[in-house]
């Protein structure tokens, strides 16, 4: 688990941006899917998908991260959603409150025709 | 080691990025052998993760470094995170606001684990968590 390269991509499909994460999400991670967003931000996207389909473990530093970035997208009148959620992070949200916040969805196309 | 005590196993974890994970794996390795189910094991590994890293954070502690331990008994494993920090009051529930952006960890740990138990004092904590099998297989 220790040796998995953290590793965050995105694409635009539509008009959502796709942020796909894999790996553990701490507060490095965190930071860099937050960079992520705002690099998209500042081109006008205020519409976002986070598939974590390929994440094992978030902590409660790194959703302190995705917290900042629902309040950001909710400041500009835009939406995240999370797609693809192992039991343990859907649980992880749940606790934490995220799921009054962002939706969640099952699959990434789901999301994308959810929001 | 405690009669009933299956098997123990001690770890000492630098205060030190990603260190927590080193400690997750063993808990993997030993939730897994224990056959817990896969979501539970999941749990048991951020509980684990959560308490190392408010070890890290909140402790207070000069000495770099906590201590883990997890003693295997029959039905049920328990799951030890040991600082040598300040102590605190752990009757001083944490508040929670929504969309509060920190102190999440000591709510996470109490909701995935079954018992947990705060040993606090001047000479650190000992977080003492519980996750039974019979909950969990």
């Amino acid at each position: 688990m220790s040796n998995e390269v953290f590793k965050v991509t995105s694409r635009q499909a539509g008009d959502a941006i796709v942020i796909a994460v894999q790996g553990y999400i701490n507060n490095l991670a965190g930071e860099k899917i937050l960079d992520e967003f705002n690099r998209w931000v500042v081109e006008g996207h205020r519409r976002f998908v986070l598939n974590l389909e390929k994440t094992q473990l978030v902590n409660s530093i790194g959703v302190s991260i995705l917290i900042e970035m629902i309040e950001k997208a909710q400041e500009l009148n835009g939406s995240i959603a999370f797609c693809c959620l192992l039991p343990i992070i859907a649980k992880t949200f749940k606790i934490m409150g995220l799921t009054q916040y962002a939706r969640v969805y099952e699959t990434e196309a789901e999301a994308l025709a959810g929001e | 080691m405690s009669a009933n005590a299956l098997k123990r196993i001690e770890l000492e974890i630098p205060v030190a990025h990603d260190k927590e994970l080193e400690a997750a794996k063993v808990a993997e390795q030993l939730a897994g052998e224990m056959q817990f189910a896969s979501e539970c094991v999941d749990e048991i590994k951020l509980a684990l993760i959560e308490g190392i890293i408010n070890a890290f954070e909140h402790s207070g502690s000069q000495i770099p470094k906590v201590h883990v331990e997890f003693v295997v008994h029959d039905g049920e494993i328990e799951v030890v995170v040991q600082d040598f920090g300040q102590g605190f009051d752990p009757s001083a529930k944490p508040s929670v606001r929504p969309l509060q952006k920190r102190g999440y960890g000591r709510l996470l740990i109490e909701s995935l684990m079954d018992e947990v138990n705060y040993i606090t004092g001047p000479q650190g904590t000992r977080l003492v968590m519980k996750k039974r099998l019979s909950r969990c297989a």
